[in-house]
């Protein structure tokens, strides 16, 4: 059942990396609307050090892996 | 520990390996101590990051990182005497941006008295869309060779190829939200030389014996998470990370994150979390074998066990400004400590008097602390 999740998850990540190529995509959030998104509180691994250190201390007695790091600013203003 | 090691090289790869928008990362320098004190275990050592743009399309960094260890965990004292060794890692990485694509290189080589890794890594970011969208594909390959101490003879080696897909998506002028998959997969030695299962011997004084473990020599594994970031009408934030994992060897696991950012005027930054994971046993596992040698491949080590933990964390981040004149920009004085309990369903603490696999389950809980100085510039 996981195994099918974790494939379910894959395809709707693939459809939407795959979806729309248009060249005059007009944005929904206009650059200049992205102060909030550029605040370093929006970022999950703010502090990179710290965090690659605590993945690591918490994976290592884990039988997971993979896909760490989660959304570290996505809006072009980093 | 080999197991952990190679994870190890892996995790602390993230470093470099987050998924970021395409832009060079921010020039800074870090100085970090870090500790994991719980189960037995004590490891400490510092960590050092620079990070430099040259012109403005690269960016270099360096990374330094060291573990000191005092081994004295279940495992050890089940089978052996506690030990104390060190583990140094370094790594050094190159950011290319050329119009919205970053391309990176990395290498890291991670060097024991008993085991060296070497790996290397190449991303690939692009913005799309408006930069609403950025999309970020990575592949990794590493080399373990791993050695035994006092067994001369011992001499074996892994390989291990990570392929990587990450896409990072703003909703609204308030919400991120983060898909990643990763693929690994690993052949060759992938055991603990130091780990042992336990059988039933009833000639035995104490009714069981201990012997190698067998791992399979290969494993392919499939991670996908996805992660939101909430900014709230004040300055705080919220954010949430799920997370699926299952591999060959039968392991299936979740992870589930919780944060939130809370700030205090210009210059505190506050964030409390909390992370729960659990995961079902390999294939191969078994606290208690009913002989030697019963089946091909086994395992005890109870990481590949059924268990869960349950870890909650704060951080604390002040902040100070330079004047605009200043070469550097700013510096922050962080720290940041999370407690861990750990719960395993069907590993058995040896440890204890009691009938041959009736002992108590194991559980134990950790400290993990960092403490660093961070400035940007």
């Amino acid at each position: 059942m996981k195994k099918m999740r974790l494939h379910v998850l894959l395809a709707c990540f693939i459809a939407i990396g795959a979806s729309g190529c248009s060249t005059t995509f007009e944005p929904w959030v206009k650059p200049y609307e992205r102060d909030n998104l550029a605040d370093t509180i929006m970022s999950m691994n703010r502090n990179p050090v710290s965090a690659s250190y605590t993945n690591h201390a918490l994976q290592a007695r884990e039988g997971a892996r993979g896909a760490e790091g989660g959304a570290g600013g996505g809006c072009g203003c980093n | 520990m080999n197991l952990i090691k190679a994870m190890t090289l892996f995790s602390l790869i993230a470093l470099t390996w987050q998924t970021q928008a395409a832009v060079l990362p921010q020039d800074r320098s870090d100085a970090m101590y870090h500790s994991y004190q719980g189960g037995g275990m004590s490891i400490d050592g510092p960590s050092i990051l620079l990070r430099k743009k040259i012109g403005n399309s690269v960016s270099v960094s360096a990374n330094y990182y060291v573990d000191t260890i005092s081994g004295a965990s279940i495992d050890v004292l089940a089978t052996a005497s506690p030990y104390e060794e060190e583990r140094t890692e370094k790594s050094v990485g190159v950011d290319l941006l050329h119009e919205k694509t970053l391309v990176s290189f990395n290498y890291t080589n991670s060097l024991e008295n008993d085991f060296f890794a070497e790996s290397y890594h190449l991303g690939v970011s692009q913005d799309f869309f408006g930069d609403l969208t950025t999309l970020t594909l990575g592949f990794s390959k590493g080399n373990d060779e791993i050695c035994r101490i006092g067994d001369v003879s011992f001499y074996e080696k892994a390989e291990r190829q990570n392929y990587r897909l990450g896409l990072t998506q703003i909703i609204t002028k308030n919400m991120i939200v983060g898909l990643s998959f990763e693929n690994i997969a690993d052949q060759g030695y992938l055991n603990n030389p130091y780990r042992s299962v336990r059988y039933i011997d009833p000639t035995a004084a104490k009714g069981y014996q201990f012997e190698t473990e067998v791992y399979p020599n290969t494993r392919r594994s499939n991670a996908a998470a996805v992660t939101a970031n909430y900014y709230l009408p004040y300055r705080a934030s919220v954010y949430a990370e799920a997370k699926l994992f299952s591999d060959s060897w039968g392991i299936d696991a979740n992870t589930y994150k919780l944060g939130y950012i809370h700030t205090f005027g210009d210059d505190w930054i506050v964030e409390l979390r909390a992370r729960h994971y659990a995961q079902e046993k390999a294939d191969f596992y078994q606290d208690l074998f009913s002989r030697s040698a019963e089946f091909n491949v086994r395992a005890r080590d109870k990481e590949m066990s059924t268990f869960n933990n349950l870890s909650f964390g704060a951080s604390v981040t002040y902040e100070f400004q330079f004047s605009a004149a200043n070469f550097f920009k700013k510096s922050t004085i962080n720290l940041d400590i999370d407690h861990v309990n750990y719960d395993y369903d069907n590993f058995r603490n040896v440890l204890l008097d009691a009938p041959v696999g009736e002992e108590p389950l194991y559980q134990y809980s950790a400290n993990i602390t960092r403490l660093y100085v961070s400035i940007f510039y």
